[in-house]
C-alpha cells in the first residue's frame, strides 16, 4: 500500500546516478516512489513494496538498500546510484557483462536489484569468496531460479576486476 | 490461393489432447539432415536481448507510462462469501482527484470467464473485485477505495478443500462442491488387486502454491477513439486481445495487445484479467491512458494458483511388475471453472495393463487456480513416484530396477500409437550414474553427523511439449541488408527471442546481430500461448520456414541485381555466394532500394499416427538431521529427453529453474488459509517461502540432445514445464530412504518431518 499522503511536502536535494537531484514530495514519499515516479528511473523494479524481496536494491552511499522500504528525505545530502546509472559512457558496467555472458537472468525482472546488490559487495571486497557472493544475494529474490549463474555472474565479474 | 489446405492436427496442451485445424501451403521443411554442420543451432549464445535486461532498460508493462495516465485500483472483498447489496460511492468520488468508480451498479456489461460481468453480485473468495477507482495518481486511489461503503450480506463459506468435500459443508454451487473432472480406466484393476502379489496404498497432500511471478499482474490501457491499445504483463498477447474482445464487444481490428518484457508468469499469465478490462473500461469512458496493477497482496489473493489436492493411490504388484494402480485426487479449484489433472502422470508414463483413475474439481471460497508450470503434474508425480518407490521397497526390487521394467516401451499407453522418440532409459542410466546410485543403501546411510541420515532418490517425467499450429512468422529483409523476424509469441524469461534469432540465423545465412526479433504484439502474425511447453516447437518450425522462404526470394532477387543465374547462388554468413564471389547482401539489398522481401512461415500440422512426448529423470540426493526435521537437498540430477537443444546455456538456464522452483513446492512453499475467516495468511513474500539463492543445491544438468525428427521439421520440443515436474518425488523418495519413513505432505517441512518421524513405532 503506498503511504497516505503527509500534510506538508518537503524539498530535499540528492545525488542520483551522479547528477544533483531536487524534489518536492510528502515525507512518506520512498526512495523508490522518488526514483520511478518523480524521476523517471524505471530501471528499478518494485515487487513487494515491504522489503523482503531486493528487487528494488538501489546503493546509497555505496551501501545497498530496498529502497522501497528507505524514506526519500532520508537520502538528503547523500549519493544514490541505480541500475541506470553504473554503465559508462555506453559501456556496460563488468557485472552487467558478466550476468549477459553466464545468463544470470531469465525474465530480468530481479536482474537491476541483483546486480545492485553485486556491484556493492565488490566496492567493499574486490575478491570475495562464492560464500559471501552468495551472501551478497541472499536478499534477493529471483522466481526464476538463475541464481546458480547470478553467483557465477558475479564470482566471474570479480575476477575480471570492476573499475 | 492456390495450394492452400486445411488439415487436422491434434496437439497437446498441458496434459490434454485437442484437435485444431491448420492451413497450409506448400510443402514443410523436412527435418535438418544427421550430422549437419551447423552456425547456431544447438550453440551457446548469449541472450539477445541481454543489454536491456541488465542496464533496467527493458520496458515490462510496469515501466509504462503515458501522457495524463489514471491509476486504477481495485477494492477487493474481505469476506470469503458474500451479497453486495448496496454501495455507496458518494464519499470516494467527492475526494479530489477521484476521476470515475465503477462497480457492480454502473459497470457495463464485461462478459468474463462465463459471467456477464467482472462485479459479482455474490463475491466468493476474500480478494474478490467489488469496485474500482481511477484516480490521478494511486494514492488518490488507494484513499478513496476506503471512502467506498458496501453493505454485504455474509454468507457461509469453505476454504479447505477436505473441508469442502464433506457433507457438512455449505453448498456453493447448484451442483454441491465436488465436480467430476475426468476419468480413465485400462484393463481390470479390480482383479488385478485381487490376484496381486504385493498392494500398497497411500495418501498424499500436496498445498496450494502461489505463483509470485516477481513482476505483478497488470495492464495499461489507452483509447484513441478508435483503437484500444493495451500494454499487459501477459504469456499471450493474442488470449488477452480476445478476452478484452468478448468483455467490450470491440472488433479485433480495434485491439491491439503489447508484451515487451515481462516479469514471470509461470502460467499464471493466460489472457485477459479483471485488472485488463477495468483498465480498458476506464480508458474507454475517461479518455485517458489508465494503469491497474496488482500490489503484491492482491497478486496473492486474485491472480492464480496451483491447486492443492488430495491423491489416493492405491498400487499392485504381482512376479516383480506393477500390475495395476488406482488413483483418485480431488483439486481445490478455488472459484476456477476447471481444473488441472493430478492423475496425468499415472495415466501415461509407466506400461502396465490395469488402471483406473478419477479426477475431481472441489469448489471453495478461494481465489481461482490458475496453470501453474506442469499443472497437476507436479502433483500427481509427487504421489505416484512415492508409490512407485514403496511398492519396489514391499516387493524387494530396486526402485531404479522397477521402474525400468516400465518405462522401456515405444508406445503411448494412453493412446497405444508409437513415440515419435523416446530415451527415457537413456535418462536413467545418465542420472543414475551422475547422482552414484550403486552406491545407494536401502535405508540410507549416515549423514555428517550421528542425527543426520543421507538418502538418494528418484522420480520421472513425462509431459508433452510437442506443440504444434497455428504459429506464424515473417521474415523481412531491410534496404541495408538487416533483418527483422516477426512471430506473434512472447519472451517471458525462457529465450523465446533468442533461439528464434538462432534459427532464423541458421535458416537465412545472416549474422545473428543483423536480425532483430519483434514479438509480444498482436500487430505480428498470430503465435500461440507462451505456456505447455509448447513456444519452442510451435514457433519454432514457422520461422524456419519463414527464413527459408525469405532466402529463396531474396536469392532470386539477388540473381538479377548480380546478373548470375540464381542456381549458381547461395547465401552463408551474410553474403551472397557464387563461383569465386562473395557479396556482401548489404551490396545487393541496397541495389533493391525499398523493394522488401518478406519471407512467410506457418507451423505445419503434427504426425497424425505418433504421440509426441518428452521424458526426464531427476535423482536427489540429500541430508535430513532427524532432530530440526530440516531436510538439505545437497544435489539434483536432472537429465531430460527433449529432442533438439537449440541453446544448451538458456537450456540448462531452464532445467535449473525448473528444479529450484520444484524445490519450494517440495519444501517451504504453501498457501496458508484461516479457515474460519477464510484468509490467506501468507499473501506476502515475508512469510510466503520462496526459495532464496541459499537453498540452492549442486544442479547436474543433462540432455539426451537428439534431434525429434518426425515431431516437426526442428526437431525440437518444448522444455519450461519438464524440469519442475519429477524433483519433489525425487526429493521425497530421497527423503524415505535417509529416514525410513515417507513424507506424504507437499511442502515437506521440518514440523511435517518431525511429526513423520514420531509415528514411527
Amino acid at each position: 500500500m503506498p503511504p497516505v499522503r503527509g500534510p506538508n511536502a518537503v524539498d530535499i536535494a540528492l545525488t542520483v546516478n551522479g547528477h544533483a537531484a531536487t524534489a518536492h514530495l510528502p515525507s512518506q514519499r520512498s526512495l523508490l516512489e522518488l526514483l520511478r515516479g518523480e524521476l523517471g528511473l524505471t530501471g528499478t523494479k518494485l515487487v513487494c513494496n515491504a522489503g523482503n524481496c531486493g528487487a528494488c536494491t538501489v546503493l546509497v552511499d555505496d551501501r545497498p538498500v530496498y529502497s522501497c522500504i528507505t524514506l526519500a528525505v532520508a537520502c538528503e545530502g547523500k549519493r544514490v546510484e541505480t541500475i541506470e546509472g553504473i554503465s559508462k559512457d555506453g559501456e556496460l558496467h563488468p557485472v552487467q557483462e558478466a550476468f549477459i555472458d553466464h545468463d544470470a537472468y531469465q525474465c530480468g525482472f530481479c536482474t537491476p536489484g541483483q546486480v545492485m546488490s553485486i556491484v556493492a559487495l565488490l566496492r567493499s571486497k574486490a575478491k570475495p569468496t562464492e560464500d559471501e557472493m552468495r551472501r551478497a544475494v541472499t536478499g534477493n529474490l529471483c522466481r526464476c531460479g538463475a541464481y546458480v549463474n547470478i553467483v557465477k555472474a558475479g564470482m566471474s565479474a570479480a575476477r575480471r576486476g570492476t573499475k | 490461393m492456390a495450394g492452400l489446405r486445411v488439415v487436422k492436427s491434434r496437439d497437446e496442451f498441458e496434459g490434454e489432447i485437442f484437435e485444431s485445424l491448420a492451413i497450409i501451403q506448400g510443402s514443410d521443411l523436412p527435418p535438418h539432415a544427421a550430422g549437419v554442420e551447423f552456425e547456431e543451432i544447438g550453440k551457446s549464445r548469449k541472450r539477445v536481448d541481454g543489454v536491456q535486461r541488465v542496464t533496467g532498460r527493458a520496458t515490462y508493462t510496469q515501466d509504462v507510462t503515458l501522457p495524463g495516465m489514471l491509476h486504477a485500483r481495485v477494492l477487493r472483498s474481505p469476506y470469503p462469501r458474500a451479497r453486495v447489496r448496496a454501495i455507496d460511492t458518494k464519499k470516494a468520488e467527492a475526494l479530489p482527484g477521484v476521476r470515475a468508480v465503477l462497480h457492480r451498479f454502473n459497470s457495463p456489461k464485461a462478459a468474463f470467464r462465463g459471467e456477464e460481468t467482472i462485479f459479482r453480485d455474490e463475491v466468493r473468495f476474500i480478494g474478490d473485485e467489488v469496485a474500482a477507482v481511477a484516480a490521478d495518481d494511486a494514492e488518490t486511489a488507494v484513499r478513496a477505495l476506503a471512502l467506498i461503503e458496501v453493505e454485504y450480506e455474509l454468507l457461509p463459506h469453505v476454504t479447505d478443500l477436505e473441508e469442502a468435500i464433506s457433507d457438512e459443508a455449505p453448498k456453493l454451487e447448484d451442483g454441491g462442491n465436488v465436480f467430476d473432472a475426468g476419468s480413465l480406466k485400462r484393463g481390470e484393476a479390480r482383479q488385478a488387486f485381487k490376484d496381486a502379489d504385493a498392494v500398497v496404498e497411500g495418501t498424499y497432500r500436496t498445498s496450494t502454491q502461489l505463483h509470485n511471478s516477481l513482476e505483478s499482474h497488470g495492464a495499461v490501457a489507452q483509447w484513441d477513439g478508435q483503437i484500444l491499445t493495451v500494454w499487459e504483463s501477459t504469456q499471450h498477447v493474442f488470449g488477452v486481445r480476445e478476452g478484452l474482445r468478448a468483455a467490450l464487444l470491440i472488433p479485433l481490428s480495434q485491439i491491439r495487445v503489447i508484451c515487451d518484457y515481462m516479469g514471470g508468469g509461470f502460467g499464471s499469465k493466460g489472457g485477459a484479467g479483471k485488472y485488463s478490462i477495468i483498465a480498458a473500461l476506464f480508458a474507454k469512458q475517461l479518455g485517458r491512458p489508465v494503469r491497474c496493477v496488482l500490489t503484491r497482496h492482491e497478486e496473492n489473493l486474485a491472480a492464480g494458483n496451483r491447486s492443492a489436492t488430495l491423491q489416493k493411490i492405491k498400487i499392485a504388484a504381482k512376479d516383480g511388475r506393477i500390475t495395476a494402480i488406482d488413483h483418485t485426487s480431488w483439486s481445490n479449484a478455488g472459484q476456477g471453472r476447471w481444473v488441472a489433472n493430478p492423475t496425468g502422470p499415472t495415466n501415461t508414463l509407466y506400461d502396465f495393463a490395469n488402471l483406473t483413475t478419477k479426477s475431481y474439481r472441489v469448489v471453495t471460497n478461494a481465489g481461482s487456480l490458475s496453470a501453474f508450470r506442469a499443472p497437476g503434474y507436479v502433483e500427481g508425480t509427487f504421489a505416484l513416484e512415492q508409490a512407485i518407490d514403496e511398492l519396489a521397497e514391499r516387493i524387494g526390487v530396486d526402485p531404479f530396477t522397477l521402474r525400468r521394467r516400465h518405462a522401456a516401451s515405444q508406445r503411448d499407453p494412453r493412446t497405444t500409437k508409437a513415440y515419435s522418440l523416446k530415451r527415457l532409459l537413456e535418462c536413467y542410466t545418465i542420472g543414475a550414474r551422475e547422482i552414484g546410485w550403486s552406491d545407494r543403501r536401502a535405508g540410507g546411510t549416515r549423514g555428517s553427523a550421528p542425527h543426520r541420515r543421507r538418502g538418494i532418490g528418484m522420480g520421472t517425467q513425462i509431459w508433452g511439449g510437442g506443440g504444434g499450429p497455428p504459429a506464424y512468422a515473417t521474415v523481412h529483409f531491410n534496404s541495408d541488408g538487416t533483418v527483422i523476424l516477426r512471430a506473434g509469441t512472447q519472451d517471458i524469461g525462457t529465450g523465446t527471442r533468442t533461439v528464434l534469432a538462432q534459427i532464423c540465423s541458421e535458416e537465412l545465412g545472416v549474422e545473428l546481430d543483423r536480425i532483430s526479433v519483434r514479438i509480444g504484439d498482436t500487430e505480428g502474425p498470430y503465435g500461440p500461448i507462451s505456456a505447455g511447453s509448447l513456444t519452442l516447437a510451435s514457433v519454432g518450425p514457422a520461422v524456419r520456414l519463414a527464413a527459408r522462404d525469405a532466402r529463396e526470394q531474396f536469392l532470386g532477387a539477388a540473381a538479377g541485381v548480380l546478373e548470375v543465374p540464381r542456381t549458381e547462388l547461395r547465401m552463408e554468413r551474410g553474403h551472397i555466394v557464387s563461383k569465386g564471389a562473395r557479396t556482401p547482401i548489404a551490396e545487393v539489398s541496397k541495389k533493391l532500394e525499398n523493394n522488401t522481401v518478406i519471407g512467410k512461415g506457418s507451423r505445419w500440422p503434427n504426425p497424425e499416427s505418433l504421440s509426441i512426448k518428452t521424458f526426464g529423470a531427476h535423482f536427489a540426493q540429500v541430508e535430513v538431521d532427524t532432530l530440526t526435521g530440516e531436510i538439505f537437498v545437497e544435489k539434483v540430477v536432472a537429465v531430460h529427453d527433449i529432442g533438439r537443444i537449440v541453446n544448451p546455456m538458456t537450456a540448462a538456464s531452464q532445467v535449473q529453474g525448473g528444479v529450484i522452483q520444484a524445490l519450494g513446492f517440495a519444501l517451504s512453499e504453501e498457501r496458508v488459509v484461516d479457515r474460519s475467516l477464510g484468509r490467506v495468511m501468507n499473501a506476502d513474500l515475508e512469510w510466503y517461502k520462496v526459495p532464496t539463492v541459499l537453498d540452492v543445491p549442486e544442479i547436474v544438468v543433462r540432455f539426451t540432445d537428439r534431434p525429434d525428427r518426425r515431431a516437426n521439421n526442428l526437431g525440437a520440443k518444448g522444455l519450461g514445464e519438464p524440469p519442475i515436474i519429477p524433483t519433489a518425488a525425487a526429493v521425497a523418495n530421497a527423503v524415505a530412504n535417509a529416514i525410513g519413513v515417507r513424507l506424504r505432505h507437499a511442502p515437506m517441512t521440518p514440523p511435517r518431518v518431525l511429526e513423520a518421524l514420531a509415528v514411527v513405532p
